[in-house]
């Protein structure tokens, strides 16, 4: 159900989106260059000499599939374990809200607001302790605590949209938590559930900052994989932008695919 | 079995008290039917019964054990909501079956029970239908389907007329009724409408700000009301009250009476005043009579009766039907 947007709107994102893909784009058609053209001035855009030079000697360098496993498993972990606690806990705050409900989300909330380096080094002298560092338990965990605000405040908004009698008419038909969670609640909410898992497939797979500070070779995923293009000798821009592309081609796609639930899981919450 | 009965229950929700305390008696098998202005308890009351909502303090018993701490789940009661509260994402047939689904029964009891419930309620073509695509009719009577199927010892109605057009309100009025006569289990229904209450009811529980005002038969509410609030309450259009020198003669604050028990005369009668309306039913016409001292007094006419506005007319109260009411708005015998 799409309004008609003004023409002048639209030029506006037309450019918003073609400098946005440019920049990807540019990237993909840098890795298909050598060296030297990649640093060619002026630059050549379409017509160079094509290769897969790069790509080979990335692959060679380092192993990608297993920066990939790593990012999956960060990524698909940290979302699962996000929605096992953010499933209650939105549906507590949604059907159950006490006094002190709304207090509760705007504190989760605000945790977001504090820039990470704030508490890099006492998480890090933790993960030290603690033996966490460069393992894949360590940051699948971190990433679901850094983004569980996230989750819980989208499934919150998801929740309250269900009318609450439904729910009231599964107890009365005798189901137990569990079974109205399961039976009732999950179904209705599906559409809700699958775009909050989405985005925080998302948000872990992009996440730099602490990927970085905290792995170093066993349980590096994607992000610390193209940081490791950028090394003290000075920057191998063609190298870079193969990593890249085959860093950001899996979310690429699994955004594309999506689409339509993403913008409709980031959106629904504000049309009220 | 499905006697229920409320022991001095009490409702708060924080500060506010809701119910100040209800006692009540319900038989197994009874019709009651809880009636009142919106915001007087009625729909809190259901569900204090049901479980929905924890009773502040006092009990509710259900055949004669206790089932104040019971889960909703565990007191063997179906609930029909005004919103039907269907489950959108499964079929007629799964929306019935659930409560069976979720009692464990086995497939082959499930598909007979919720065949035989369909076949009641005329439901049998639409039971792959989500629902979504019924009318609120049809949802209404799969909502009524989800309760038989339990068996319950009692059924509890909220309101379930409430959204649907007046022809239909009527229709599912009798279907209800005619429900309760095949099924003879006790049924607890919960309507603002005093029309719904008065042709449905074996008895009615009067509430006003959470307080029962009076517990009675239909006829009985409507023949010795015990205050002012359930004399005005029963009955449509509703009964007239008068108070000042008129009310005095007959050694009350108030007396009232009701339109239907007045004859109304273009030459002779007690009451003379002014005509200001004349709503014609066709089977009857009620007269609105601006009586000199009085007010405006209704009274209702069998058949037409010609009156123009500013005409004059004489009103006569039957006097055996005149209600008196004391200073608190209680009744006088």
């Amino acid at each position: 159900m799409a309004r008609a947007i003004p023409a002048r709107r639209r030029w506006l994102l037309s450019i918003v989106a073609w400098a946005v893909g440019l920049m990807i784009l540019w990237t993909v058609l840098t890795s298909f260059k050598t060296e030297g053209e990649a640093i060619a001035a002026p630059p050549h855009i379409l017509f160079f000499h094509w290769t897969l030079e790069n790509y080979v000697e990335v692959q060679q360098r380092s192993n990608y599939i297993e920066h990939v496993s790593n990012s999956v498993v960060i990524a698909l972990g940290s979302t699962l374990l996000a929605l096992l606690i953010g499933v209650p806990a939105a549906g507590a705050a949604a059907f159950a809200p006490g006094r002190r409900t709304k207090d509760l989300l705007m504190w989760m909330l605000s945790t977001k607001m504090m820039p990470p380096v704030g508490v890099l080094v006492p998480i890090y002298l933790l993960f030290r302790d603690w033996g966490l560092l460069d393992t894949l338990t360590g940051l699948t965990a971190l990433m679901m605590l850094v983004n569980l605000p996230i989750v819980v405040w989208m499934l919150y908004t998801y929740f309250r949209e269900i009318p609450a009698d439904i729910l009231e008419a599964a107890r009365m038909d005798g189901a137990r938590l569990f079974n109205e969670i399961v039976h009732v609640l999950a179904p209705m909410a599906a559409p809700g559930i699958a775009s909050t898992m989405l985005l925080n497939i998302i948000l872990a797979w992009n996440e730099a900052f602490w990927t970085l500070n905290l792995t170093a070779a066993k349980a590096a995923p994607l992000s610390a994989f193209i940081a490791s293009y950028s090394s003290p000798e000075g920057l191998f821009w063609a190298k870079l932008s193969a990593a890249s592309t085959m860093a950001i081609a899996p979310i690429l796609i699994l955004g594309w695919f999506s689409q339509r639930q993403l913008v409709r899981g980031l959106t629904f919450g504000a049309v009220k | 079995m499905g006697a229920i009965r409320l022991e001095q229950v009490t409702k708060r929700f924080g500060p506010a008290v809701v119910i100040p305390r209800v006692d009540l008696d319900i038989g197994d098998g009874e019709f009651v039917v809880f009636v009142g202005p919106s915001g007087c308890g009625k729909s809190t009351l259901l569900r204090l019964i049901a479980g929905l909502e924890d009773v502040s303090s006092g009990r509710v018993l259900i055949d004669g054990a206790d089932a104040t701490r019971l889960a909703p789940a565990q007191r063997g009661l179906a609930m029909v909501f005004q919103s039907y509260a269907l489950y959108p994402h499964m079929s007629v047939y799964r929306n019935i079956a659930f409560p069976l689904k979720m009692a464990r029964s086995e497939a082959a009891l499930i598909d007979r029970k919720v065949r035989a419930a369909a076949q009641t309620l005329n439901l049998t073509e639409y039971l792959d239908y989500k629902p979504r695509q019924l009318s609120g009719g049809q949802r209404q009577r799969v909502a009524i389907g989800r309760a038989i199927v339990r068996e319950p010892k009692a059924f509890l109605f909220d309101e379930p007329l409430s959204n649907l057009d007046a022809a239909l309100r009527v229709n599912m009025r009798v279907e209800i009724s005619e429900l309760h006569q095949t099924l003879k289990t006790t049924m607890i229904y919960v309507t603002h409408d005093q029309v719904e209450a008065m042709t449905m009811a074996d008895r009615i529980v009067v509430l006003r700000g959470g307080n029962v005002e009076q517990v009675g038969s239909p006829l009985d509410l409507y023949r010795t009301p015990s205050n002012l609030f359930v004399a005005g309450f029963i009955g449509s259009p509703q009964m007239n009250f008068v108070r000042g020198a008129e009310a005095e003669k007959r050694g009350a604050k108030t007396i009232g009476v009701r339109p239907e028990h007045i004859l109304a005369s273009h030459s002779a009668g007690d009451w003379v005043g002014t005509a200001t309306i004349a709503e014609h039913l066709g089977s009857d016409t009620i007269l609105h009579v601006s009586v000199e001292g009085i007010g405006t007094i209704k009274a209702r006419v069998e058949g037409e009766f010609p009156l123009q506005h500013g005409q004059r007319a004489y009103l006569t109260p039957d006097p055996s039907k005149i209600h008196r009411f004391d200073d608190e708005g209680k009744a006088m015998t």
